[in-house]
């Protein structure tokens, strides 16, 4: 049993428990939870170099063989998917010491924060397809219970929404994954490889297929099951609502990828052509959502569904380019959008308002800070030589790649078009001037600390790119060569288990 | 047997899809129980339907006829996780009662602004509503005293 690999999983858990019980005020209890963050960064540290030295690694709970027991898996891509929740962990409750009231902090939150980063990481890392299941139901119950915290009326009334079509999503996903048993008497997703190709009845697995691509995609928020996100995020305090924009939705990603990889065969045109379509319209939806509204809070939702449009672009073309394209972008649009919910957030506090027509003069006032806001817009835009530039570029060499002009025509479209909403925040809120009634008014410096610290990685990601794109090739190549995951989940001993079926 | 199963979960996810398209939050949630109970059943017919046998191995390994006691364990952990996120999904319907004061999704429209609407109504955060963030407490206490 590999210890690294379930300590990832163990420490937020224990943070959890501990910041439950801690006796105390509010700063400790949240230290707590920092240091719980910190801790599980450099676990997920030591894993990604584990895994970038010596390749995936696997871990049997309670010493059960696959596909009996339950299995956890660390390849590249699951490798550097916790290494950035970790990142965004930190960031998050270092701003929520200052950014989150004692009532709430006292109704829990630094527990959930750390229970939600459990079943982040849990379904990033586990190899068994009702554990994801299991995951996901941790990660959605403490997401459940940060929505509600605070219990104002606007939230109450977002997380209606939030809460029932996520249980409806919940319930197909467990559907599916039924199904997938009864055809398979399997639920190890390297055992489930290749076994529902042999399956008798070949249109039943192109149902379960769609189910779970619904399922997924109402939590990844695609085109058009996205609705519940633009009503829900805005209502959050901008803490809780920086970790879900930045992770949440990228779960449901990470979980396509996984299944539509792993266990549907990536031959089948049809989801393909699909996923792709679904792709490129969510990157237009996302977009255009934000262009209409005014509300700062509202236009960064949107950006959020937009930029799932880039992630699923690689399952749709299904090359390792593309694939790659996808990864980098997936890892570049969780630090782009933590940080940039973390610096609307202090926009919100220093003009005391989240509508654009309230806002004014913060490039007067505070020439720094502004300085910041246009750095995130500008690597969210692309622009060269900042991280999402790379990540585009990758994109579009893909889309060369496969021929897909079509393709290539939306995604510079939307590309341009993003310049829109985040240059309308600068100048409305940076240099316009101030509106009469309201006067920028100083923040806490704390919540600068995970800004700058965030801008810093992404900074490095866009002047020194090679580290990550040879990350993401490889975990492209993991993803679509399963042979590596196979290998270490099965081991050598990967001859037909007995049935236990009657 | 799984025939049957089979028919029971049609009916049951028939009943609750039904009742989830309801504006109520209510029926809703009473549609959600019937899915949620669906999939359960799915679960358990998917592993084979086993009639009077314990789903035990014996020392000797594995026997003839045994049940499957796989798809039992699943719906064991499936029961429990759907019970916890109904009653979570009851307490909030209940407080969002309490205090929106209403049942129906359709009124329900605080965070979300639509057409014809000003900017109160709609929910949109306007500096008013930023100031209502910073001192959030007890206004559901408040309105549900309100309430005769």
């Amino acid at each position: 049993m590999n210890w690294l690999l379930v300590s990832c999983l163990l420490v937020p858990m224990v943070t959890a428990i501990l910041a439950f019980l801690w006796p105390g005020s509010r700063r400790t209890k949240g230290l707590v939870s920092v240091f719980g963050s910190v801790l599980l960064s450099v676990l997920a540290a030591l894993l990604l170099r584990q895994v970038w030295i010596a390749g995936p690694i696997s871990a049997q709970m309670g010493g059960w063989q696959a596909p009996m027991g339950i299995t956890f898996v660390a390849d590249h891509l699951s490798a550097m998917l916790v290494m950035v929740t970790a990142i965004v962990g930190v960031a998050v409750s270092i701003y929520a010491l200052s950014d989150i009231d004692d009532a709430r902090a006292k109704g829990g939150f630094d527990t959930f924060l750390q229970t939600l980063l459990t079943g982040v990481v849990g379904a990033f890392l586990t190899g068994d397809l009702f554990n994801l299941y299991v995951w996901f139901e941790v990660m959605l119950i403490s997401s459940f219970a940060l929505m509600v915290l605070g219990g104002r009326k606007v939230q109450l009334d977002g997380a209606v929404k939030y809460v029932a079509i996520n249980l409806v999503s919940t319930v197909l996903l467990l559907t599916a994954i039924a199904l997938v048993y009864g055809m398979a008497g399997t639920l190890n997703m390297a055992d489930l490889n290749g076994a529902l190709a042999q399956a008798p009845d070949q249109s039943l697995v192109t149902v379960v297929s769609v189910l779970f691509l619904v399922a997924f995609g109402i939590k990844a928020a695609v085109f058009p099951l996205y609705f519940w996100l633009p009503a829900s995020y805005h209502t959050l305090p901008i803490s809780i609502a920086a970790v879900f924009a930045a992770l949440m939705t990228k779960v449901g990603v990470y979980a396509l990828i996984r299944t539509f990889t792993l266990i549907f065969t990536p031959q089948d045109d049809l989801i393909a052509q699909v996923i792709l379509v679904v792709a490129l319209l969510t990157m237009l939806i996302g977009v255009l959502g934000a262009i209409s509204h005014s509300n700062i809070r509202r236009i960064v939702s949107y950006h959020v569904i937009g930029s799932i449009g880039y992630m699923l672009l690689g399952l749709g073309l299904g090359s390792a380019l593309a694939m790659a394209a996808s990864i980098f972008y997936i890892i570049h649009g969780i630090l782009v959008k933590a940080l940039l919910f973390l610096i609307i957030g202090v926009i919100e506090k220093k003009g005391k308002s989240s509508e654009l027509s309230e806002l004014g003069g913060l490039y007067r006032s505070h020439p720094g800070f502004s300085m910041l806001y246009l750095f995130a817009a500008l690597a969210l835009i692309g622009v060269p030589p900042l991280s999402g530039f790379w990540a585009k570029l990758m994109v579009l060499k893909a889309g060369i790649e496969h021929e897909a002009w079509v393709m290539i025509g939306i995604v510079l479209l939307a590309s341009l078009m993003i310049f829109i909403p985040l240059m309308r925040i600068w100048f409305e809120a940076f240099w316009k001037t101030t509106p009469e009634h309201q006067v920028p008014v100083e923040t806490d410096r704390l919540l600068m600390v995970p800004v700058l610290a965030l801008s810093a990685m992404l900074l490095m990601l866009g002047l020194a790119p090679s580290f990550l794109i040879t990350l993401a090739e490889q975990a492209a190549a993991g993803v679509l060569d399963t042979e590596s995951y196979l290998q270490v989940v099965l081991g050598s001993a990967a001859t037909p288990t007995p049935e236990i079926k009657p | 047997m799984e025939i049957l199963f089979g028919l029971l979960a049609g009916v049951l996810m028939a009943g609750g899809v039904w009742l989830i398209l309801s504006r109520d939050l209510l029926k809703f949630l009473f549609g959600l129980i019937l899915i949620s109970n669906t999939a359960n059943l799915v679960i358990f017919a998917s592993g084979g339907v086993t009639e009077g046998r314990p789903p035990l191995i014996g020392e000797s390994g594995f026997v003839e006829g045994v049940a499957n006691s796989l798809p039992q364990a699943l719906v064991l952990t499936a029961i429990v996780i759907g019970f916890g996120l109904v009653s979570f999904t009851m307490t909030l319907a209940l407080r969002a009662w309490q205090s929106i004061g209403t049942t129906d999704v359709e009124q329900m429209c605080l965070s979300e602004a639509r057409a014809g609407m000003t900017d109160d109504q709609g929910g949109v955060l306007s500096s008013q509503a930023y100031a209502e963030t910073l001192q959030p407490h007890n206004e559901h206490l408040k309105s549900a005293e309100e309430r005769p």
